[in-house]
């Protein structure tokens, strides 16, 4: 799976979380700058995302993705090794 | 097909808000209850699988969550957000972290045995709080048993061991739970059933001090609207079992008696046989149990009178429809004998055609996917909770007994030539009385479970009840019907309250009547029995309301046709009347019914 197709389906995971169709997600994209993706909303998120995808992150890793770019990459990276 | 599907964690949360947006006007039919969910850890996540899982029973719910840790505060502060809330029910989700933290593992049994009682005395504290403060109902979360083996094996015998702890919390909290009629959600036991993994994610309580798993969130909100539903008379009545591939293996009227499979020797015939044991346990539980079958009659009961691995007696079941019709026809047909709603029907049959039929004439009816093999019968019906129940009464118990004797009653009905023959052979008694503190746990179950014969469905706890008999100027009169077929068991209850402004004035403020003794005119000698009391009391006007709700059409005119004439109040909007009875003008009813005053 790709970058690209990764922050596709994350931001198709955020949108139905947040149930707002015009959040576009990029590599660059921080919390703070999209509405409503507080705190209660991240752990929800990252539920999705778990689920979703079939992997299992550790809390050091939720508690300090920087922005997108990390969590594709992250994901990415558990792909590898697969 | 909601009420069929088991949703996602992400599901639930979309379904919830789709629900939202679109209830713009507020649906008159769904009653809104208001719950507050007081935790001791992060409980926010569970609020749309609740409120999901209400829709799911037509119970919409208004949902209060209390901030993280500070349910102590909510009850006791006056001016809290709670207080202005002010909760019909109050849910207590706590986990046993707190109490675990106080005692040392080196800790002697005794000691434990004292924190572990400290810490339920405390719960129950907060239980009379709530209940004082909104006369809610309190539900109590059993603690999910999170604590990691420290000894092993040998942690259910050392004093201080944290899993032992958290058990012994939960069996002395189950305990007062029972003495001090508060219901319990049980998490421990349904994670002991999906494995504490799936209820239980370490990870979720380092992030965000959630004890409930999000995945968990969806079955967490069924477990909890289940209890409520019970508590509201929701749950279902009636299992209605097919019997070809379903009560046994193969088809009677092809393979014959000796070629059905059912019975110890093989797997599959155990399966079926563990279908009829749990169906008797049901039944020995007071679900009523029924057959729809396609079948010859004659065939169906030869089975059941004549195979020797048959466990359930033809008798267990309160009514037999084995022939060709339609089964939609034949449900409807069931629910009318047995004088039920559909919507108390649980529709068990291993054929996937019948159940779509079902599902989609009577939509109504409970009818969970069977899955294609047997042994798994009894767990896809155990798991769905259609029976869950929060009180056992000896009244439930004696359920199945009450139901055949109805049987030969209807016998008797087709042989008597006119009504007045029938209700005069029947010899019935009535033996009355106040309230008896031992009957208030079917009297609140009456109260709670009757929708027919319930002109003001007032739903009272057992607080609330007992709470009316000790009004001053009250009166509180239990029903129990008798005659040469047995026992009815307490079938009615009545509560009539002192109006506040006029000494010689009472009003009914709740009377409820099993559907099982309608028509044997119960209803005009408890009437007779009510009028005679409140002379007694210096009373000399009877007031009483009728609240037409979608189910209570038949007492409709139960007040006129008992001789109270319609009150000047009239209530335009909801359609409610109130009637008045002049004592002066009353007399008795002529009924067929002996009177045995005394402990009913």
């Amino acid at each position: 799976m790709s970058e690209h197709e990764i922050v596709n389906k994350l931001t198709e995971i955020l949108r139905d979380l947040l149930a707002d169709d015009s959040i576009v997600l990029t590599m660059e994209t921080r919390r703070p700058e999209v509405a409503g993706w507080d705190s209660f909303a991240y752990v929800n998120f990252i539920v999705a995302v778990e689920t979703e995808f079939g992997v299992k992150f550790k809390v050091a890793e939720v508690e300090s993705f920087e922005n997108v770019g990390a969590i594709v990459r992250r994901i990415g990276a558990i792909y590898a090794t697969r | 097909m909601l009420a069929q599907h088991r949703l996602s964690f992400l599901e639930t949360i979309q379904l919830d808000r789709a629900i939202d947006n679109h209830r713009t006007e507020p649906d008159q039919k769904i009653p809104k209850i208001r719950l507050a969910v007081l935790a001791s850890a992060t409980v926010d996540h569970l609020a749309p699988s609740i409120r999901v899982a209400g829709l799911r029973r037509r119970l919409l719910f208004d949902l209060h969550v209390g901030p993280y840790g500070q349910y102590r505060q909510q009850l006791l502060e006056p001016e809290s957000s709670l207080q202005r809330f002010n909760p019909q029910i109050v849910l207590f989700s706590l986990s046993a972290r707190e109490l675990v933290a106080t005692v040392p593992v080196n800790a002697t049994a005794d000691e434990a045995e004292t924190a572990v009682h400290r810490h339920a005395e405390g719960l129950r504290l907060l239980w009379q709080r709530a209940r004082e403060a909104f006369r809610s109902t309190v539900v109590q979360q059993t603690f999910l048993n999170v604590a990691d083996p420290l000894f092993g094996s040998y942690d259910r015998l050392a004093g201080g061991a944290p899993s032992r702890m958290i058990a012994r919390l939960n069996e002395r909290v189950a305990e007062a739970a029972r003495e001090d009629g508060i219901l319990l959600l049980d998490v421990a036991r349904a994670s002991e059933r999906g494995g504490l993994d799936v209820w239980f994610d370490v990870t979720r309580w380092l992030q965000a001090k959630m004890e409930i798993a999000p995945q968990a969130a969806p079955l967490y909100g069924d477990l909890l609207v289940r209890v409520i539903a019970a508590q509201r008379g929701l749950a279902k009545k009636c299992l209605v079992l097919d019997l070809d591939n379903t009560l046994w293996g193969g088809v009677i009227g092809d393979d014959g008696l000796e070629g059905i499979v059912l019975g110890e020797g093989t797997g599959t015939g155990e399966a079926h046989l563990a279908l009829q044991r749990y169906a008797k346990q049901l039944r020995d539980r007071g679900v009523i149990l029924a057959v729809c079958s396609k079948n010859e009659p004659a065939a169906a009961e030869a089975a059941f009178r004549q195979h020797p691995e048959m466990l359930l007696k033809r008798s267990d079941f309160a009514t037999f429809v084995a022939n060709w019709d339609d089964k939609a026809a034949n449900l409807r047909r069931i629910a009318e004998q047995l004088n039920i709603g559909m919507e108390s029907l649980v529709f068990v049959d291993d054929n996937p055609a019948e159940r779509a039929r079902i599902r989609e004439s009577l939509p109504m009816v409970a009818v969970p996917e069977m899955p294609a093999d047997p042994a798994y019968y009894v767990r896809c019906l155990a798991d769905a909770g259609y029976f869950e129940s929060v009180a056992f009464t000896a009244e439930d118990s004696r359920r199945a007994e009450q139901y055949s004797a109805n049987a030969s009653r209807d016998a008797f009905l087709e042989s008597s030539q006119t009504m007045d023959e029938f209700l005069k052979g029947l010899e019935m008694s009535v033996n009355f009385g106040p309230f008896q503190k031992v009957d208030l746990a079917r009297i609140a179950q009456l109260i709670g479970k009757t929708n027919q014969f319930n002109p003001t469905t007032r739903r009272h706890s057992l607080d609330d009840v007992a709470r009316f008999m000790a009004v001053d100027g009250s009166l509180t009169l239990q029903f129990r019907l008798v005659d040469r077929f047995g026992d009815n068991g307490l079938v009615s209850a009545m509560i009539l309250l002192p109006d506040p402004s006029f000494s010689d004035v009472m009003e009914i403020d709740t009377w409820v009547m099993s559907c099982r003794v309608f028509g044997r005119q119960l209803e005009r000698e408890a009437m007779n029995i009510a009028v005679d009391a409140a002379r007694q009391m210096g009373v000399r006007t009877l007031r009483a309301d009728y609240i037409p709700t979608p189910k209570n059409d038949v007492v409709s005119s139960l007040y006129p046709s008992l001789g109270f004439r319609p009150s000047q109040k009239v209530d335009f909007n909801g359609g409610s009347t109130t009637w008045v009875l002049h004592l002066s003008e009353y007399y008795p009813h002529s009924t067929y019914i002996a009177r045995r005053p005394g402990a009913a």
